[in-house]
């Protein structure tokens, strides 16, 4: 199988180039990251960065023949050849195919992604109910791997004002929880031309989500709450 | 230089609601002028200005136009809210757009009233 994957280190190379790479596909080698691995014995310089291998850490998120994904999951057989690999769009390129997720991060935070109750803490956990712990499926299952953020025209023009597609699901996940006290707060956070309102919807997050989540849908249910706080 | 995130002008959702209200008054004027025109199915100019005539015709008509130029103010904004970066341009473009489409709604008055 043919692999064409970015290469870039900015301490020796001038400009990104693509190197090829040819591969006798084992029977064990079932997953892209499989065949990563294979191709990092036969060329140690290339860099990427993974760890769980199996879909629950998102280290090893990259675009896959121009769709984002993590490489532990993707089925090799599943992908044409020339696999064409490369470092997740817009963000700054630190080598190869690892970026600089600090961007990410930073509007990750902005949303203060942890629980705010003033209440005395119980001696036991805050309780739910289960029709309000449901409320939390589809929210709490992000593993930050960036695959839709990158992948949100609205993420690439305005990083650092857009809070892009994984800050806001995980904005609604907390504005979603029903033990969180900070719901005015968060929905002030969040009215803004910028912060909330780049996202027209063109659902490339839900495309690429390799988690199977819905960051239009949470976007949606953001918005609903700051009508039903206006009207 | 310090390089601060201007972020918080805390609107948006005012420009979103009226961004899908005036989609549905446009869907909803095309619907009736589609009715209208295969109803009178106007085949000179007499038949078209007989349509405006009515003075129902002329305010939902008038509604639809502003309906639009709202909607293309909010888009064409966001447009240079992604792409011009720098604030006098875009401002001075925020301006430019706004009369054109101000001049627009004045020169469809007036010739919705004088058909």
């Amino acid at each position: 199988m043919l692999f064409r994957i970015y290469r870039y280190d900015p301490d020796k190379d001038a400009k990104p180039y693509t190197k090829e790479y040819e591969l006798e596909l084992g029977s064990t080698d079932r997953m892209l990251l499989d065949a990563l691995t294979r191709i990092k014995e036969m060329d140690d310089s290339l860099s990427l960065r993974r760890s769980c291998r199996e879909g629950v850490c998102g280290s090893d998120a990259m675009n896959i023949n121009g769709k984002n994904g993590l490489a532990c999951i993707t089925p090799l057989a599943e992908l044409k050849s020339p696999v064409e690999l490369r470092p997740l769009p817009g963000l700054p390129v630190i080598r190869d195919l690892i970026v600089d997720m600090s961007q990410f991060f930073k509007q990750y935070h902005s949303v203060k992604p942890y629980l705010v109750n003033e209440d005395p803490a119980p001696d036991t956990e805050r309780l739910q109910s289960p029709k309000d712990r449901e409320q939390l499926d589809g929210l709490y299952e992000c593993i930050l791997c960036a695959c839709c953020s990158t992948s949100c025209p609205s993420f690439w023009w305005n990083p650092d004002k857009f809070v892009g597609p994984a800050g806001l699901l995980q904005a609604y996940r907390f504005l979603a929880d029903t033990r969180d006290q900070s719901t005015s707060e968060r929905l002030d956070n969040l009215e803004d031309p910028y912060r909330l309102f780049r996202c027209h919807s063109i659902m490339n997050c839900v495309d690429v989500c390799p988690k199977g989540l819905n960051p239009t849908k949470a976007i949606g249910k953001i918005k609903d709450m700051l009508v039903k706080r206006m009207v | 230089m310090v390089n601060r995130n201007i972020t918080g002008a805390h609107y948006g959702l005012k420009d979103w609601l009226v961004q899908r209200v005036t989609a549905v008054v446009m869907a909803a004027y095309t619907v009736i002028f589609g009715v209208v025109y295969f109803v009178t199915c106007p085949q000179d100019y007499f038949a078209w200005s007989y349509i405006f005539q009515s003075q129902w015709m002329r305010i939902i008509t008038l509604l639809f136009f502003l309906s639009l130029f709202w909607h293309a103010w909010i888009g064409v904004r966001d447009i240079y809210m992604d792409y011009i970066k720098c604030t006098a341009l875009r401002l001075g473009l925020q301006v430019i757009t706004i009369l054109v489409l101000i001049v627009y709604a004045v020169w469809m008055i007036q010739i919705l009233w004088s058909v």
